[in-house]
């Protein structure tokens, strides 16, 4: 809660966004819930969002960080082509996080194709607000 | 999940205990409360058998019939899936359950821009009949019981069942398929809906109304109404059961009014049920579920027929209990998961399997799965009396008590304006996951004890879970056969079909019969439900949490 709030600067945005056709989004709207509650200013997606969709949504909102909720298995395609279609439009300070069903064993891959955090379900609330809070101070110090 | 909250004093002795519905336990039990709930032995518990079937539907319980199996699977190709369910038959399961990839259960082919990724990912992919024809190759369509997990083209699925069973020469008379067809809590809970909501119930009840109608298909179920789901969302037990009771309602409601009796339509409804958390208070809930199931339909339609007033369905699965640490717990969690689900006097089941937290389960997983429920009713008892539980004043006090809680959730339906409403304008939504939020965070504050996740947990790596491996090259094969399909297929009569479908879905006729005829012309699902989104739009969802 206290990182969230720590920066001078204005709230952080989040986008909390569901790709692709997986309708599961009792994660998604629980960290939508955490997020705001630890002071962020979340807009959320909705379900069945084409990345364009979510890419489009992030430009309209202005917002600090996109945060993907993947269920499907399909997180490693699906993060790749965001970056790449963010960086089109030229959104290369949004930050882009990762929550989900999501193996250990791919939190590397991800994170190396420019993800900027990678948090499985599971993670407990303070963990992934703080690590978003302190990640958008670094992005608006840069 | 679903644990119930403890309040201790300092030499760890349970003060208190409130169940998730909101229930408290008290340290014991005795007539005194039997007295204080109004309990009475004739109307409240009966005969095994007899209304209001609080003990059982059937006279000797699983005596005369033990449960019926109905693992969830499907993965890939129809080739793919075809070959675990033979497995899953060979060692001794008694009905499928089957599992779709979501383009399927979006009504999107698999050569289409929204596929890409999930082609046979989360379950089998179906475009056309030809995929059907090769799921169940070799397998009894009147021998088995399909479920079939699909919602939103429900009504295309069930379609696709009887042209197989036409192109087959079976009778549809002697097929029995269950599909989900329950849009409203596909909305709440599970995600894949396509069209506005109350055209989507309109095509839902079109799937009640022609299986209910003569000569269709008097085997099949056409509707699995899923407290599952929106229990899965965040829902409480009692509200698991009310908020499904007001799902039947509206749907029951609209097949009336299209012309059929309350027994005719009622008669042919089933329920998915949820079967993790508190044991006593499972057990508690599929009694009172089924009492109040009966008691409710009398009431309210006069429905006097004693097999219109059974609560039929699955009680099963159990996955939001289950948990990705220490993943070999899962198999002991879903074992007393299932204990409950006996107990509560489940007809049919089917268990999350210990590494679904992660992946397609494993043969080995699926196999466990389907063992202890053998176990259960083979080794230890479960089969020897019916509900054997009865007349214990704890369990009978808290049946009563859980009637009530439901019976409070229903009038907070009532006061929403019914589901139909209530899930348009997202207020059941919002509640349910504003639930799931604080359950998460009593979780991570410790209020509620989780094995291996917030006590008894391990530092270090990950636990070894062989994962299912999705291979994209199951993609290029369905699209290879979706391809070889279209070139075989006669392309006119494809446009007939569909033309067909669309001039009864813009006259609000029910849309089956034209469906099984585009079905046997092999039209796909992603242009049986083009011609509909076409037809009735998209849903707009409230964008709330």
């Amino acid at each position: 809660m206290m990182a969230a709030t720590s920066n001078n600067g204005p709230p952080i945005r989040i986008l909390v966004a569901k790709p692709g056709l997986d309708g599961h989004d009792r994660g998604a709207k629980v960290v939508a819930h955490a997020l705001k509650d630890a002071g962020m200013e979340v807009i959320y997606s909705g379900l069945h969002q084409s990345l364009p969709a979510i890419v489009n949504t992030a430009l309209q909102e202005a917002v600090d960080v996109i945060g993907l909720s993947i269920m499907s298995g399909a997180h490693l395609p699906i993060s790749q082509r965001l970056i790449e279609m963010a960086r089109e439009k030229g959104l290369e300070d949004v930050l882009l996080v990762v929550g989900g069903v999501i193996p250990h064993k791919d939190i590397e891959a991800l994170m190396a194709m420019g993800v900027a955090g990678v948090f499985p379900g599971g993670t407990p609330f303070d963990d992934f607000t703080d690590a978003i809070a302190d990640l958008v101070a670094q992005q608006r110090k840069a | 999940m679903g644990v119930a909250k403890y309040i201790r004093d300092d030499k760890d002795a349970i003060k208190e205990v409130e169940l998730s519905s909101g229930i408290e336990v008290q340290p014991s039990y005795g007539p005194q409360d039997l007295e204080r709930v109004g309990f009475d032995y004739a109307t409240d518990l009966g005969e095994p058998g007899q209304f209001p079937f609080t003990r059982s539907l059937h006279p000797q319980g699983y005596r005369t019939r033990a449960w019926t199996t109905r693992q969830y699977s499907g993965f890939g190709t129809p080739a793919e899936t075809n070959e675990r369910w033979k497995m899953l038959i060979a060692h001794g399961q008694t009905g499928l359950n089957v599992a779709f990839d979501l383009p399927t259960q979006m009504g999107y082919d698999s050569d289409d821009e929204m596929a890409f990724g999930e082609v046979g990912r989360v379950g089998m992919a179906v475009d056309t009949l030809a995929d059907l024809e090769i799921a169940f190759e070799g397998i009894d369509l009147t021998g088995i019981g399909s479920g079939l997990t699909i919602n939103a083209v429900a009504c295309v699925m069930l379609a696709m069942y009887e042209a197989l069973a036409r192109r087959r020469g079976v009778d549809p008379h002697k097929i029995s398929a269950t599909p989900q067809n329950d849009i409203l809590k596909e909305i709440i809970g599970r995600g894949a809906w396509i069209f506005p909501v109350r055209p989507a119930v309109e095509l839902t009840c079109d799937v009640i109304e022609y299986a209910t109608a003569q000569g269709n298909l008097p085997r099949c179920n056409p509707v699995s109404v899923c407290g599952y789901h929106i229990r899965e969302s965040g829902a409480t037990p009692a509200q698991e059961i009310a908020f499904a009771f007001g799902i039947a309602f509206a749907y029951i409601d609209n097949v009336v009014a299209r012309g059929y009796t309350p027994e005719q339509v009622a008669g042919r409804f089933s329920f998915n049920f949820n079967i993790f958390g508190n044991l006593w208070e499972q057990v508690a809930k599929f009694r009172a579920a089924r009492k109040l199931w009966a008691k409710l339909l009398s009431e309210r339609y006069g429905i006097s027929d004693k097999k219109a007033l059974f609560l039929r369905g699955l009680f099963g699965g159990g996955g939001m209990g289950l948990t990705k640490a220490q993943p070999l717990n899962n198999i002991v969690r879903s074992a007393y998961y299932a204990l409950g689900a006996a107990l509560g006097g489940a007809q049919t089941t089917a268990l999350c399997s210990y590494d679904e937290a992660y992946t397609i389960p494993t043969p080995q997983a699926a196999l466990i799965s389907l063992r202890t429920l053998n176990i259960l009713m083979e080794e230890v008892g479960l089969r020897d009396t019916v509900d054997p539980l009865a007349g214990s004043y704890f369990i009978e006090t808290l049946t009563k008590e859980m009637e009530g809680k439901i019976l409070e959730e229903m009038a907070r339906v009532d006061q929403w304006g019914g589901m139909v409403a209530a899930v348009e304008s997202g207020e059941v939504q919002r509640l349910v996951s504003r639930q799931a939020y604080e359950w998460e965070r009593e979780l991570q504050k410790g209020e509620r004890v989780k094995v291996g996740v917030n006590k008894y947990t391990e530092e270090g790596e990950e636990a070894e879970v062989e994962l299912h491996e999705y291979s994209m090259d199951t993609a290029d094969k369905q699209i290879a056969a979706l391809e070889e399909v279209r070139r075989s297929r006669s392309a006119a009569e494809v446009k007939r079909t569909l033309a067909t479908l669309e001039a009864a879905a813009r006259a609000g006729d029910n849309v089956m019969p034209s469906l099984v005829e585009c079905c046997l012309a092999y039209a796909s699902v992603g242009e049986m439900a083009g011609v509909l989104r076409q037809v009735f739009g998209e849903m707009d969802e409230p964008k709330i949490f």
